[in-house]
């Protein structure tokens, strides 16, 4: 790390000491059980958003009958039915890997949000808690490797239930997350070469001096964005369920509380690819505009209203999930292949080496990372800002002018069309035609 | 390869995906916030049921409470489905009367010819549609259940007023 970044450290987080020894460990016991109950209060509150969003789109009322108005309490009748219907086994089916797939994809979903920092460190007779449940230093390298394990739940579970729909559900939420993590990790290298640090913590505090970096990296971001939908198998890429084709793709098998964990996995997964988005590109906990609230000296009210933030910036991004899942229709399995292989990988790849390329000459003209115009404007800020404008511009324009969802093969030249179409002829027809 | 599929050449306004994703963003964003929502909130609001309807059947009576029905034998006479059954019977003064009128809701195909033949206007189909039963001989209405019944009667079609004002 640069002298540059400690003192960025210095800066923003004060000279408190952080909480160590027994109290750090009994801190952490608290915000390992208070985090995850939240998540599980929180899945469980999507799972009625969700379903009342796709009513309101549609002109309908959603849940309204248990609990009030807004069906507040239908989370839990849907827990209880699901609780006490009955586990169903498929006569054919791997039962060791049929049971323990649910929680394969189940546990690393949850896993993931351990390192999200989701608010400003709390002061405390004991020292200063960091709002985050661990704080590890390589935070972004463990939220690549763990994402990804989630999928061997989803392959072992379409394939340990012995049925082709399930099977090919696996096998295409396999290929899709491999090509798209590529482009997300790509995507996520420009932030680390902006901030210099694979920790989620410093790219938050250098988000809160330099700004944004939703401004910086703009196409980065929606490299990224279109990645996490891959990822987190939500529409328009849910290749793996695709009622239409698949029944219910992997978890087609499935009953009971079994699927109700692939379902939490796939809720946990949405938040935490919208937690990632909001730390990486929109300042995590951060509070626009008023830097006094992300700075030390640190007090209770600071660390509540970042906490408030934090969770409307990820509330912003899981609606967006959801107004995207009930407004586009499904891609085909090539074309999603066509676009994760032949345009985001590519693009991505083109777009560090430009970042890279632009941080270089930033360097080489002398200006600092934390050079400041005006007093209030971030140089970096201003001019990554602008090249990415134009950059985003620019590949925007190009797909909208090409084919970027391609049809099933090329298209043909006019000469070629002339033949086939001569040669298409009914025989009779053209018999017809000689006589 | 093969014969490749001919693609049409359609201008970018309608190939476009930004474009058209976006405006399907807005547009389901659009009845998002439309508070006007078109669900009926069924046991608690009813459709407003046309007066011609034809639900199940309804036995009117006479000021005596007794049957209207004088078991001349035209329903089931008429009745396509054949599911009126009408065992007719007469008393001391020769009037007749039904000794068994049943019909078989689950057969009726609510055709309403029943009423209309009737020349005593007894029978009659009604205004009504929530029926079930936990059994198919339940659906078998006798005479004292179609007596019974309380729902509002079928009007029927009247040539000289074609939309019934």
């Amino acid at each position: 790390m640069p002298l540059a970044s400690l003192v960025l450290l210095q800066k923003v987080y004060g000279s408190q000491t952080p909480v160590h020894g027994a109290p750090w460990l009994w801190f952490t016991i608290l915000k390992m059980i208070v985090v995850f109950t939240v998540t599980m209060v929180g899945v469980a509150m999507l799972t009625l958003a969700e379903r009342k969003i796709s009513a309101w789109i549609q002109d309908r009322h959603g849940p309204n009958r248990v609990g009030g108005r807004f069906g507040l309490l239908q989370p839990a009748a849907d827990g209880v039915k699901n609780i006490m219907k009955e586990e169903t086994y498929p006569e054919a089916a791997y039962k060791a890997l049929f049971i323990l797939a649910p929680a394969m994809s189940f546990i690393p979903a949850l896993m993931t949000f351990a390192v999200i920092p989701f608010a400003a460190p709390l002061p405390t007779p004991w020292g200063l808690v960091k709002m985050v449940v661990a704080d590890a230093p390589i935070g972004f390298l463990y939220i690549l490797a763990i994402s990804s394990l989630g999928v061997y739940g989803i392959v072992l579970a379409g394939w340990s239930s012995n049925n082709k729909y399930s099977l090919l559900g696996g096998l295409r939420s396999s290929a899709q997350m491999v090509s798209y993590e590529v482009a997300m990790g790509l995507a996520a290298v420009t932030v680390l070469l902006l901030a210099g640090n694979v920790s989620l913590d410093v790219i938050v505090e250098n988000q809160v001096v330099g700004g944004w970096y939703i401004f910086p990296l703009l196409l980065g971001f929606f490299i990224f964005l279109v990645a996490a939908f891959a990822e987190t198998n939500r529409l328009p890429f849910d290749l793996p369920e695709a009622e239409s084709e698949l029944i219910a793709g992997y978890h087609t098998e499935y009953s009971a509380m079994k699927f109700s964990m692939f379902f939490i996995a796939e809720y946990s997964n949405m938040v935490t690819a919208s937690a990632l988005t909001v730390t990486l590109f929109f300042g995590g906990w951060s509070v626009p505009f008023l830097n006094g609230v992300n700075m030390a000296p640190w007090a209770w009210w600071k660390t509540l209203i970042t906490l408030a933030f934090f969770v409307a910036k990820v509330g912003f991004f899981l609606f967006l999930f959801m107004w995207v899942r009930w407004t586009l229709p499904r891609f085909r399995y090539d074309q999603l292949m066509g676009l994760g292989w032949k345009v985001m990988i590519p693009l991505a790849l083109v777009y560090v080496v430009v970042m890279a390329a632009a941080l270089l000459v930033l360097s080489m003209l002398g200006i600092s990372p934390n050079a400041v115009w005006l007093g209030f404007i971030p140089a970096y800020w201003a001019i990554l800002g602008v090249l990415n404008i134009v950059l985003a511009a620019l590949v925007f324009v190009i797909l909208d002018r090409g084919r970027i969802v391609s049809p099933a093969s090329t298209r043909i030249d006019a000469a070629e069309l002339a033949r086939l179409r001569a040669a298409s002829i009914p025989r009779s027809f053209a018999g017809v035609q000689g006589d | 390869m093969g014969i490749q599929i001919k693609v049409l050449d359609r201008p970018i306004e309608q190939s476009s995906y930004v474009r058209s994703m976006l405006k399907g963003m807005a547009l389901t964003f659009k009845h998002l916030i439309d508070p006007h929502k078109k669900t009926l909130q069924y046991p608690e609001q009813k459709w407003d049921l046309s007066p011609r309807w034809r639900g199940t059947h309804r036995m009117l009576t006479d000021e005596n409470g007794k049957a209207k029905c004088v078991a001349c034998g035209l329903c089931p006479q008429i009745c396509p489905a054949n599911c009126i059954k009408l065992v007719p019977g007469e008393d001391e003064e020769g009037n007749r009367y039904p000794l068994i009128y049943e019909i078989d809701e689950f057969r009726c195909i609510f055709c309403g010819y029943c009423q209309e033949v009737c020349p005593e206007e007894a029978i009659h189909v009604g205004r009504h549609y929530e029926n079930s039963e936990y059994s198919r001989a339940g659906f078998v209405y006798d005479l004292e259940r179609l007596m019974a019944q309380t729902h509002p009667v079928s009007t029927l079609w009247d040539p000289a007023d074609p939309k019934g004002e």
